[in-house]
């Protein structure tokens, strides 16, 4: 067995902390409009980056050049953290992943300072939002597995059809959170956000229409409270934003609830599904206050960390569920045989 | 003698393109009854140089209703009747400045190929950042030490935004013409049309509420030193 080496874990614990709060303050340059605040990348007004004055950073640029700096931190911790485990950590597959951490980190500031030159256009804005998930979830990873729970062994693995349950529970929460984060990047970078400005009704319905006369008269309000106009198409995508939501919730209750029932699973995994639904009544409050503040920044940005929050927490229970029952979640070499397996069982 | 004359001038006029028929103008306002929607107060507290560039709250200027119950910032611009006319571009400049923070004209237009002035009377940092679609977006800096700055539109587009993303409340409308006939309605709701050549046109009132203050057209015909007078009526009654 792996020795544990506790340094090491509590630094990947901090990359995925520092990770968090930059995806948060990512968030806030989008909630702001700030992500053209300096027209120039790498460099910041023909600046080196470093060397860009505090008391010049007003306006959206406090936001675009704090997020640079924090994104460029993170990639250094990121770089650090991958040569760590290639240098302590005897698991090719652990290496492998330092490796891709560190591939999705350049990747990440190559497509941020992409959405800068090309203007932010959305496919773009959404795959760097889409790859900051991606990405805090993979440091996340190696924060677990570099885990004294992860390399410990000796328990009896739990692998009753409860636990098999709880599993695939926990496998669907994340997939559904993913695919609403996507969802919400989908939002934000069509400015889909305020489509509808009331909750939990939208335009006045709970099923909303999209007929131009609907249209029209969801933009009558707009105009009335002085906010822009809105397309049917954005309706539609914040319509699915809030459906998702239905979904998230639904495989979030059945995570926490299969969990409870399989009592061999162990009490940190209830207190941790309990944390859980916490975060997701918080996601769903911030999520209704967002629209009825019309997009206040910080509540917005507040919607959008603590979506990642939650998935991270849920891919925690997930990888922990993985661990009691004994299935690792990557095992040496055979990618194909674990995905495959993971959907079966 | 005088119909040989007459012919060459023809000819002529028809080489070059000029206009040789007589001129008038059109005349006009934009009518806005009834209480527009509130206009929120601006906050620049993000930049100390902003808000100290004020003493008195700044409003949005999204819809401003005059007291006469007109509309203030509408583009009016002839849209059809100049075929196969040519103009003369300008040579001096449209000036575009950002001032306290705000930009001044708030809806402007200019001909493809005339210079636009773009200054920063500020004592902070900009950024220009055009969301033109027919003309090349751009974006770039406008540091406090870069007072002036030069851009030409190569072609004709409808209304766009230009806005500063480091002061996320700047934007204005712009709108490239290739002919020299559009203006924006002032305080009064008035517009004029000068030296618009004899004829028949559809004139185009726009106001950047898009779909909720939809663009009108009318028709308008022009006589030789005459003033054709129209107005148009924004005044949004259906829901």
């Amino acid at each position: 067995m792996l020795n544990y080496n506790r340094p090491l874990h509590l630094f990947a614990r901090w990359t995925a902390g520092a990770t968090l709060v930059l995806i948060f303050i990512g968030g806030l340059v989008t909630s702001t409009q700030s992500g053209l605040s300096v027209p120039d990348w790498p460099n910041t007004y023909g600046r080196f980056m470093f060397a860009f004055p505090f008391a010049e950073m007003v306006g959206g640029i406090l936001f675009e050049h704090t997020h640079r700096l924090i994104a460029s931190m993170v990639g250094l911790l990121t770089v650090v953290l991958a040569v760590w485990l290639w240098r302590s950590d005897t698991r090719a597959w652990v290496v492998r992943l330092g490796l891709i951490a560190v591939i999705a980190v350049i990747l990440q500031g190559v497509l941020g300072g992409l959405t800068v030159l090309f203007l932010l256009p959305t496919p773009i804005s959404v795959t760097h939002a889409a790859l900051a998930q991606t990405f805090f979830l993979i440091v996340l990873s190696i924060a677990y597995i570099t885990s004294r729970e992860y390399l410990s062994s000796g328990a009896t693995p739990v692998q009753t059809d409860r636990a098999r349950l709880a599993r695939r529970w926990a496998l669907a929460a994340v997939g559904f959170i993913y695919l609403q984060l996507l969802l919400g990047a989908v939002m934000r970078h069509t400015g889909a956000g305020l489509a509808f400005t009331d909750f939990p009704l939208m335009g006045g319905a709970l099923w909303p229409s999209f007929s131009p006369e609907s249209v029209n008269r969801v933009n009558w309000e707009h105009w009335q409270a002085g906010l822009g106009e809105a397309t049917s198409g954005q309706m539609i995508i914040h319509f699915l934003h809030r459906i998702m939501a239905l979904g998230v919730t639904a495989a979030i209750i059945g995570m926490v609830v299969s969990i409870r029932r399989e009592r061999t699973i162990g009490a940190d995994l209830n207190w941790m599904g309990l944390v859980a639904v916490t975060l997701l009544a918080v996601q769903i409050a911030l999520g209704a206050v967002t629209v009825l503040s019309l997009k206040q920044p910080v509540i917005t940005t507040a919607h959008v960390a603590n979506g990642a929050a939650l998935l991270g927490w849920c891919t925690l229970i997930f990888m922990r569920v993985q661990h009691v029952t004994q299935l690792k979640l990557f095992p040496a070499g055979n990618w194909r045989r674990a995905l495959k397996e993971a959907a079966t069982t | 003698m005088k119909i040989t004359v007459r012919y060459i001038t023809l000819i002529a006029a028809l080489i070059t393109g000029t206009q040789l028929w007589g001129q008038g103008s059109i005349t006009g306002s934009v009518i806005f009854e009834g209480k527009g929607p509130r206009m929120r107060t601006i906050k620049m507290g993000a930049d100390p140089v902003c808000s100290a560039a004020h003493t008195e709250p700044v409003k949005s200027e999204s819809v401003v209703v005059n007291g006469n119950g007109t509309l203030k910032n509408v583009l009016v611009s002839i849209s059809a009747g100049l075929d196969g006319m040519k103009f003369e571009i300008p040579e001096e400049p449209v000036i575009l400045d950002q001032n306290g923070c705000t930009y001044t004209p708030h809806v402007w237009g200019v001909m493809a190929g005339q210079t636009v002035e773009i200054r920063n009377s500020d004592a902070t940092l900009h950024n220009i950042h055009s969301q033109s679609k027919q003309n090349r977006a751009f974006n770039f800096a406008m540091p406090k030490v870069v007072k002036k700055k030069n851009h030409t539109f190569d072609k004709s587009e409808d209304p766009f935004i230009i806005k500063c993303d480091v002061h996320p409340w700047m934007r204005t409308w712009a709108a490239v013409f290739d002919h020299p006939f559009y203006t924006v309605t002032d305080d009064t709701g008035k517009f004029t049309l000068e030296n618009v050549p004899a004829g028949t046109y559809t004139v185009k009132a726009w106001h950047e509420s898009g779909k909720k203050l939809p663009a009108q057209t009318l028709e308008v015909t022009v006589s030789d030193g005459q003033a054709a007078s129209l107005d148009f009526d924004f005044t949004r009654t259906a829901k």
